[in-house]
Order: structure tokens, then sequence, then C-alpha cells
């Protein structure tokens, strides 16, 4: 029985890692829908502040630093995943957490002083695009965090079963993915905001 | 407490109680009969909690046909109000519920009649015609459904609560957003497309897997039916277009709710950027519906001229390019837009290069029935009708694609005379042919083919009739969403006979109903085996009624029309596979759970009632949390178990 039950596993990680591929491609061009938007409205300042007055380059460079390295630190966590260790994969799995929050703290903060400064996306058109775009990449964070919450819950619970492998698999597509989306964020909202 | 929910959310006017009271009346009649017949039990184990792609698909078709009856009921309002009333000041219907009643008759029919009769046929067909014994993620396939039921839902409770949009099936800004559309109306569309359009993308994702990973060995993709192809090119927009969908209808509900200036007319909004987003998508949803459709003939031709199809890798490269220049043509629905010349050019160029595909596939299907032996089922009535009509709807389609006419005949009833011969005479008439031609395999008996017949030329007449008199119209100059006009125009003439049109489709539809229920009263006159028509294509070659587990074993193929060859060329060996025990989903109520929610979700969200929203939205986290932690989803079926079944289905072993 266990030669079928290896292949039926094999198959299932297949068809899921193809599907959330997939997924991923349609998430790409919904966050494509919203570069093109802040592409295009992007100088629409309606007489409120522009890129270069609000955006902060050492602030955003942080958020990317800590960005790059919890995808580091995930890529720690499914190497420990391989050699089935399990300690060593819930601590790195803790340093992504750690790491992921940190970004939405100062994310957050960034959004909590624009408001404040009475730069909310109310403002112009260009703020709307702004806090969309990079609104859409910190909410699909959460959920990132969210999900990793739920993974190290079933490896306490249940170590490490073919389902919660498959799980950390297709969580560290997602993590990269959205560290891919960050890069195209810096470099188009921040660095080119800035230089212009 | 309630957010903007008050008793003033009720009805008023006479004609929308009427439309409450009966719908109402008709959900209780069902409620009724259930509890009469004590079939709620067994409506909710064998249909609603189900994950069987067949019975997932048989409620997506019942759901399309009683929304397909909605969306005609709304036709026969326009069309009653522009034939009799429109030269007058004082007809039963009000220039506000007019808006109204256009925009939800085009909205409904796109999303809930055409979508939904497409998810219906890819869920009872693709995993038959590929081998294949379920789809990748059978949950997920379920919460689609749910999702679209969710919408279904929603965009009918604005009947009786609240309003609908006015602002047409797009929902056009400035019109759309909050200065001039305060109301709920706007909200409703808005969040009755979204839910359903997230169902839509995780079908769309679901299938296309299905056809990538599991299909049966042996079968490549050059082997696969040609449906599977053109439903390949469908699920690829649906995966390339939906998520545009998904953000632009967000942008306009956060400039409506949060107070952001996407879409609006100052603070630096760009109204003409949501009508070249959404176009992005309406454009490949357009190929969404009639990519399909094209599949769907191409079954139906060769196995009614008992020919292979004629050209098989040229069709599958048409469908391929179809595919890809979808994406390059969004900017034709508004050449008026004033791009400029160069820009305009581009796009009415690559809108007339569709036509070429599109002509090699009807010269391939017309070359299929060359010298064959034709049969005029009522399956290739529709294909024959579907070819007039949607030629005289590509001629008047290129004629758009020229800028300079464009301008002259932009938004007019010219403009709704091309669409509704292309999804009309295309779209539909393709899904009543698949309809009428896979009945009999998930039935066992026929549809009555006299009834059909009647049908069918009650639609083709009835087509003919209600709209090549709009595109006279269109040329003299009546624009499209007239809730009136003055009598001295001499267009009431016009008018009268596409409401004549109207009531010869209603006939045609009337014979439909008609013939369905004959054919279900009859139906051990009309019973048939596996295999009524000498199908080619694998669905045909299991059993009727068709076990759960859809193929006993999944011996593996050979060439392209397997079946057909394994009939056909006895001196061909019968490949063999051992039959092993075969695991079933177990059914869960997941799914309607989560439509449930999803309309208490969008529920709250167009009525601001935020409490309620955030509960809901916090549920739904919790029961997908859950519902990835769920061990033990299968039922093993075991060998003995199969081979009594195919006993008895067969009325062989197997």
């Amino acid at each position: 029985m266990s030669t079928p039950r290896l292949i039926e596993q094999k198959f299932l990680d297949y068809k899921t890692s193809s599907g959330f591929w997939l997924y991923l491609m349609t998430d790409c061009v919904l966050f494509a829908s919203l570069f093109a938007t802040y592409a295009v409205l992007h100088a629409a300042i309606a007489g409120g502040p522009s890129a270069s007055d609000i955006f902060e380059l050492p602030m955003a460079l942080t958020e990317t630093i800590i960005l790059l390295t919890s995808s580091f630190t995930c890529g720690l966590a499914l190497l420990a995943l391989r050699h089935n260790n399990l300690k060593q994969l819930i601590v790195w799995l803790g340093v992504t957490y750690i790491l992921g929050v940190s970004f939405l703290t100062i994310e957050l903060s960034e959004f909590g002083s624009l408001i404040q400064a009475g730069h909310s996306w109310q403002q112009s058109a260009f703020l709307s695009a702004f806090f969309t775009l990079v609104g859409t990449h910190g909410l699909h964070i959460t959920v990132g965090l969210l999900w990793l919450l739920v993974i190290v819950g079933v490896l306490f619970k249940r170590g490490i079963t073919p389902k919660v492998k498959r799980q950390l698999m297709l969580f560290g597509l997602f993590w990269h993915f959205l560290d891919l989306v960050w890069i195209f964020i810096f470099t188009v909202v921040y660095l080119m905001g800035v230089a212009a | 407490m309630w957010g903007r929910l008050s008793l003033d959310a009720l009805p008023h006017d006479m004609i929308t109680i009427g439309g409450v009271v009966g719908g109402g009346l008709a959900i209780l009649a069902g409620i009724a009969a259930l509890k009469y017949f004590k079939k709620w039990r067994w409506l909710w184990t064998n249909w609603l909690t189900s994950l069987d792609p067949k019975k997932i698909g048989v409620m997506y078709l019942v759901v399309a046909t009683v929304m397909l009856l909605r969306g005609l009921a709304d036709a026969g309002m326009l069309r009653a109000q522009q034939a009799v009333f429109a030269t007058s000041d004082n007809g039963p219907i009000s220039a506000d519920l007019f808006q109204q009643v256009f925009s939800a008759h085009g909205t409904i029919m796109i999303f809930f009649v055409a979508m939904g009769a497409l998810f219906g046929l890819l869920n009872l067909i693709v995993p038959l015609q590929i081998g294949a014994r379920d789809v990748a993620f059978p949950l997920l396939n379920s919460i689609s459904f749910w999702l679209f039921v969710a919408g279904m839902v929603l965009i009918n409770l604005s009947l009786a609560v609240g309003e609908f949009s006015t602002a047409g099936w797009l929902a056009y800004p400035p019109l759309s957003g909050l200065q001039y559309s305060p109301g709920t109306g706007v909200d409703y569309w808005i969040w009755s497309l979204q839910i359903a359009g997230i169902g839509s993308l995780l079908s769309g994702i679901n299938f296309l897997i299905t056809i990538f990973t599991m299909r049966r060995p042996g079968m490549s993709l050059m082997k696969m039916p040609i449906f599977i192809w053109s439903v390949i090119g469908c699920l690829l927009l649906v995966a390339f277009a939906f998520p545009i969908l998904t953000a632009t209808l967000s942008m306009l509900s956060l400039d409506r709710t949060i107070g952001t200036h996407f879409f609006t007319s100052e603070m630096g909004g760009n109204p003409m950027m949501y009508v070249n987003l959404i176009w992005a998508w309406g454009h490949p949803e357009v190929y969404i519906l009639i990519l399909p459709a094209f599949g769907i003939f191409s079954e139906i031709v060769p196995v009614f001229s008992k020919k292979r199809l004629f050209g098989y890798t040229s069709m599958m490269l048409a469908l391929m390019a179809i595919t890809f220049l979808s994406f390059t043509v969004w900017l034709h629905h508004f050449f008026t837009m004033g791009s400029g010349a160069n820009v305009n050019a581009f796009f009415g160029i690559m809108t007339m290069v569709i036509a070429i595909p599109t002509g090699v596939k009807v010269f391939n299907w017309i070359f299929t029935m060359y010298r064959g032996r034709v049969k005029f089922a009522t399956p290739m009535l529709w294909f024959m009708g579907f070819v007039v009509t949607f030629t005289i709807g590509g001629l008047t389609g290129v004629l758009l694609a020229v800028p300079g006419i464009d301008y002259q005949v932009h938004n007019s009833l010219f403009l709704v005379a091309h669409f509704h011969n292309m999804i009309i005479g295309g779209v539909l008439f393709g899904f009543f042919a698949g309809v009428a031609y896979w009945w009999p395999k998930f039935t066992g008996f026929y549809l009555h083919e006299g009834l059909g017949k009647v049908a069918f030329w009650c639609w083709l007449i009835g087509f003919l009739v209600a709209f090549l008199p709009l595109y006279a119209l269109g040329l003299m100059g009546a624009a499209r969403r007239l809730d009136g006009y003055d009598a001295s125009l001499g267009w009431q003439g016009l008018f009268i006979v596409a409401g004549v049109g109207m009531v010869i489709i209603l006939a045609g539809v009337f014979f439909q109903i008609v013939q369905a229920g004959y054919s279900i009263w009859k139906r051990d006159e009309l019973r048939v085996g596996s295999d009524p028509w000498d199908g080619r294509t694998l669905e045909w070659a299991t059993s009727t009624p068709i076990a759960e587990y859809n193929f006993a074993t999944l011996a593996p193929v050979t060439y392209r029309d397997d079946f057909w060859e394994q009939k056909h060329r006895p001196e061909l060996k019968k490949p063999t596979a051992l039959i092993e025990p075969i695991r079933v989903p177990k059914n869960t109520g997941i799914g309607v759970i989560v439509g449930l929610l999803a309309v208490v979700i969008g529920f709250a969200i167009i009525w601001h009632i935020w409490w309620l929203a955030i509960i809901g939205l916090v549920t739904t986290i919790v029961l997908i949390i859950t519902a990835t932690l769920r061990e033990d989803t299968e039922r093993i079926v075991s060998i003995d178990e199969i081979m009594a079944k195919e006993k008895r289905l067969r009325g062989t072993s197997a």
C-alpha cells in the first residue's frame, strides 16, 4: 500500500503547486492593474503633495531589507523542512514572522504619519493610487502572516505531515512572490517617485 | 446600527412590487413542494453539498435557466416600453425604473446566464471528455459555484431591498460615482459581480489545472477533443482578465465608500481610466463566452456529419490566436475617447484581424459537413442558425471596427443589434446546441425532437425579427437606452416590429420549457443507451447514467477520437487497465456556508453595516482555516463496489 500512497502524494503536490502558481499569476495581473493605475495617476496630485514631497527613502529601504531578509529566512525554513528538522523549521518560521510583522508595522506607521499630516487617500488621485497599491501588498503580507501562524500551529500539534509540507511549499512561493512585488513597488513608487 | 438600511428600502412602484411578490411566491412554492414531498434531506445530501462536478454542473444550469427567465422579463419590459409607451409620457415604467431594468438585463444575462451556463457545461463535460474522474480541486469547485449563487442572490435582492444600478451593465463613472449615484444600486452591482467574479476566477484556475494535470494517459495535447482546446482558450482568458475586473471593481467601490479619487471628475481622478480597465477585462470576457460555443459546435458538426473534424490543427491554432488577439482590441469599445487617429487605427486593424481566425473556423465547420452524411437533428439546426446569424453579426462587427463608421453609430442601437447578434446567435445558440447534444448522456433519454425544432425556429425567426430592425434604427440615429423618443421621428413602426420579434422569442422559450417537461414526462419512450449519437469523444464511452467516479478504469488512449476508432475499427486491440479502488470526495456543506457568508458580507457592505461585515469576514476566515485542516475528506469505493455498480449500469461486468 505504501507505493501508491507515495504516488498519490506526489500527484497531489504537483496538482496543488500548479494551481497555486496559476493563482499567483492571476494575482500578478491584479497587481499589474494597480501598477498601471498608479502609473496613470502618479502625477495627478490635484494641488496636494507629490511623490518626492512625502516619500522617505531610508524608511522604504529599511522595509525592503527587512522583507528581503524574511524571504531568506523563509528559504532557510524550507531547507530545515527538507532535513525534517522540526525545531529549526519552527525557529526560522518564527524569525520570518517577526520580520513580516516589523515590515507591516513600519508600513502602517508610514501610512499613519501621512494621514496625520493630512495626506490621506482622499486628498488626490495620486494618493488614492499609492495607498491602494501599497495597501494591497500590505494586505497580502497580512494574509501571509495569518497563514504562517496556522502552519506553525499545525506543526506544533501534528508535526511534519505531507499536508503541512505542501502548505509550507505554497507559503514559500507566496512569500517570495510578495517580495518580488515589493521590489517593483520600491522601484516604481519610491525610487522613481523620489528621483522625479 | 443598520447603516443605510431603513424601511424606505422596500419597493414603491407597482412593477417592482409585482416582481418581488411573484419571485417570493415562486420561492415559497418551491419550499412548500420540498416540504410536501419531504425532499429536504435529498436536496441537501444529493445536490447542495455534493462535490460531484456533474451535479454542480446541473445546478449551474438550473440557476442560469431561472436567470434567463428573469433577464427575458427585463427584456420584455424594455421592448414594451420602446414599442408602445415611448412616444408618450404616461407609460407604466418610469425613466428611473427603465434604467434599472436595462442595467439589470445586461448584467444578469452576461454574468448569471452566460457565465452560469458556461461553467455548468464545463463542469459536466470537461472531466468526462479528458477521461478524468473529477476536477483538480473538488471543494474549490463547490465554493466557486456557491459564490456564483451568492452573486445571483444579491442582484435579485436589489429588487426587494433598495434599488439596482441605473448606470448600465458596465457602470461607467462619473455616472456610477457617489456624486451621481448616491443610492445602493451601484453597490449592489459592484458586489454581486465581485463575488460572482471571484467564483469565476477560482473556477478558471481549477479547470485549467484539471485539464493540464488530469488527462487520461496517452491523451497528449494534440489528441484532446477540440472542445477542450476551446475551454483552455476560454479559461486562460478567465485567469488573465478576471483579476482586472476584481481590481477595477475594488477601486470603484473605494471611490464610493472611503472617498478615494480614482474615477471621480475632480481631485485628479480619471473616469476614462475606468473605461479602459473595464474593457481590458470586458473584451476578453466576450471571448470567454464565445470560445466554448465554438468548441461545442466543433464537437457537434463532426458527430452529425459522420466525419472527423476538418482541420483540427488549424482549428486549435485559430482558437489560440483568438485567445491572444482578444487582449489587443479593448479600445474599439470607445474609439470616441479620442486617443488619436493612429491609436484608433491600430485597434481597428487588430479587431479586423480577429475576423481571420474566426473565418478559418467557419470554413472548417463547413468543410467538415462537405460530403458528410449530415443529420439535421436539433443540435445541428442550432449550428446552422448560428452560422447564419453569427456571420451577419461578424460583418456588422467589422463595420464597427472602422473608427470612422464607429463615430457615426457609437452607442446607437446598431451596436446593440451587433452584440446581441453575437451573444444570442453565437453564445446562446451554442449553449442550446450543447444542452440538446449532451442531454441524453446525463439523463438517459432524448429531448423531444419535434418540440426542439419548433423552439429553434421560433428563436431564429424571433431573433431576426427582433434585432434586424435595431440595425436600421441605429443607422437612423436611435441611441441605445432610450426610454422615450419623439413620435415625429417615425421610429415606432420598427420598434413595434422588434417587439413582435421579442414575442416570437418568448414563444421559443415556452417551447423549450414544454420540451424539457414533456421529455421528462415521456422519458420511458425516449429512453436511449450510453452513446445515442454515435459519438467520438470519451464522454460517450462511459455508462449512462454515469457513475459518481465517471470511469471504472482509466485505460490509456491512443488516437485523437479514440472512442470512435475503438468502435469502428474492430482490428484494434482493446486497451485494458486494472480495476483499482477509487477515491471520491465526501460531501461537505462548506461551499454552501461560504456562499451564505458571501451574501451576508456583500449585503453588509452595500448597506454600510460595518459590524456585520466584520463578523462575516472573520467567520469566513475561520471557516477557511478549518476547511484546510480537514482530514478524512475522501471515501474509497472498493473494487467489489465498482464491479457491482458497473454490472448494474451496463448490464455487464466491467
